[in-house]
């Protein structure tokens, strides 16, 4: 990446190495496991981060994988959004 | 520990999220503030091994997610390891909460290598000689080598130090020696005074000039070390024209085991003489967390007195924290004291008027260390 905060559909993201991203039986949702916190995700976000994220593709791919799901819908500008909001607070980070 | 800020002001849907055992009250240091009960050694009769784990399996299936070793000194048990594996096993995120007297760089692989996600240290000062009159022994180079060591095998750490008017005035430096450390977080742990750092208050209280020169040099750090490291600032509440939103609200999200099974919203609830807490030994964990009286005493706001019962702001704070209520006031109900819509606020105002006008900064003399036999 260029700048250090803009992220691009071009980017490979990769969590944040202190964070466990799983599905928790209890909470009926996934959560973000990191030192001093637990986040739980909205169905979106979980969608989101397993495709765009966990895989090791680029947002720009991932977007599109995702959109399979949904008729081809376009979902840039929600991924990034997202993605984003997950870099400003450090769950996930561009693979070096 | 939570930290304002972290995302935690979360709705747990009725789970213990965050699991605190404390395995033991035993300790070789001596901190005059430590938050640990003034009759510590009454509580010997600690849980076994075979105990700890039911009571870690009970946790997963009430939906705990984040477990917190601590004390006293947990690493002064034996178990430790044995602990952390099973946690680990379960699905918990680990954090061990030290002081690092326990602990050997061998420790440090064993406990990373039975699965360990995190530790927590704290250290009081960054010259040797403050941290010894502080703590007691002489323990600073070993903190800095165990502190090097977990950095090495490659944990995420937090830097925990207990600020007072002792060590307030370093913060700039143990900002740089976090940063020369390599740790992601630190925190300014503003003391909390309950127990010994009650017994302690008007020698501990730094001044607010004090607090404002720490608070700038935080501020000025945050600029520029960015993302390298994250400066958590606990508020020092008596500062404060509100209380803190303690424990996010009595028996929401947080459940901590005494090292003798009692089961408490916090770690410093035992202090409050007049609820009986439940014990482990004697009632499941389910039944402790949903039925309890002793739970469901302060849970919601049904409870709540004026000014906080007709007050918008309850949501927020859920009227502050019951054990400085109890302990201020004498009844633990009543609103935080620290809030300046209580009419027991000026109990705040005169004890930092009685630290502002304080004699000459004395040595770390005049302060009753942490030990044995009092009650
Ligand atoms: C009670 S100690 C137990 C763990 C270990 N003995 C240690 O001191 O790191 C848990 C944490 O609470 C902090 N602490 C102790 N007394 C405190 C107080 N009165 N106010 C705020 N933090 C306190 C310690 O610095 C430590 O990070
Ligand atoms: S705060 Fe100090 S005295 Fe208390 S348990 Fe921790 S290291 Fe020991
Ligand atoms: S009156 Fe009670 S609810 Fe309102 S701000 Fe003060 S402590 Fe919080």
């Amino acid at each position: 990446m260029h700048n250090e905060d803009r992220l691009q559909p071009s980017d490979i993201m990769v969590l944040n190495p202190n964070f466990h991203f799983r599905w928790e039986e209890p909470q009926q949702s996934h959560v973000l496991l990191y030192p001093e916190g637990i986040v739980k995700l909205n169905a979106t976000a979980a969608e989101i981060l397993e495709m765009c994220v966990m895989r090791g593709l680029t947002v720009a791919e991932g977007t599109e994988q995702l959109a399979h799901r949904y008729d081809g819908a376009d979902l840039m500008s929600d991924v990034m959004q997202f993605m984003e909001l997950a870099y400003a607070k450090g769950w996930i980070r561009p693979k070096s | 520990m939570p930290k304002a800020g972290s995302g935690l002001s979360l709705d747990g849907l009725g789970m213990p999220l965050w699991l605190v055992v404390e395995l033991t009250y035993k300790c070789p240091l001596k901190c005059p503030w430590c938050s640990n009960p003034v009759d510590f050694d009454r509580y010997r009769n600690e849980l076994s091994t075979e105990e700890w784990k039911d009571l870690l399996r009970e946790g997963r299936r009430l939906g705990s997610l984040q477990l917190g070793f601590t004390g006293g000194e947990p690493t002064l048990r034996k178990d430790l390891e044995e602990l952390v594996d099973e946690a680990n096993r379960l699905g918990y995120y680990t954090n061990l909460i030290t002081s690092g007297v326990g602990l050997s760089p061998q420790r440090v692989r064993d406990l990373k290598r039975a699965g360990l996600k995190q530790v927590q240290l704290s250290l009081q000062s960054c010259d040797s000689e403050l941290s010894e009159k502080l703590v007691g022994l002489d323990v600073f180079a070993h903190k800095i080598e165990i502190a090097r060591t977990i950095k090495a095998e490659g944990f995420p750490m937090v830097m925990n130090v207990p600020v007072s008017r002792y060590n307030i005035d370093q913060t700039e430096a143990l900002i740089d020696l976090a940063a020369d450390l390599g740790v992601e977080y630190l925190e300014f742990a503003n003391l909390q005074y309950y127990n010994w750092a009650l017994i302690n208050r008007a020698d501990l209280l730094p001044t607010r000039q004090q607090l404002k020169q720490s608070e700038a040099a935080v501020a000025a750090a945050r600029e520029r070390l960015g993302k390298r490291l994250t400066i958590y600032f606990v508020v020092p509440d008596y500062f404060d024209e509100r209380p803190k939103a303690c424990m996010n609200g009595w028996g929401a999200i947080h459940l901590t085991i005494a090292p003798d099974g009692t089961a408490l919203p916090c770690q410093e609830a035992r202090l409050i003489k007049d609820i009986d807490f439940p014990n482990v030994r004697e009632h499941s964990l389910d039944w402790i967390w949903r039925e309890s009286p002793a739970f469901r005493r302060f849970r919601g706001d049904d409870w709540m007195k004026e000014p906080c019962r007709s007050c918008d702001d309850r949501e927020k704070d859920f009227a502050g924290c019951r054990c400085q209520a109890f302990l201020l006031t004498g009844d633990a109900a009543n609103t935080d004291p620290v809030c300046s819509k209580s009419p027991h606020r000026y109990l705040i105002d005169d004890i930092l008027l009685e630290a502002e006008n304080r004699q000459e900064r004395a040595g770390a003399d005049a302060l009753i260390m942490r030990a044995r036999c009092r009650s």
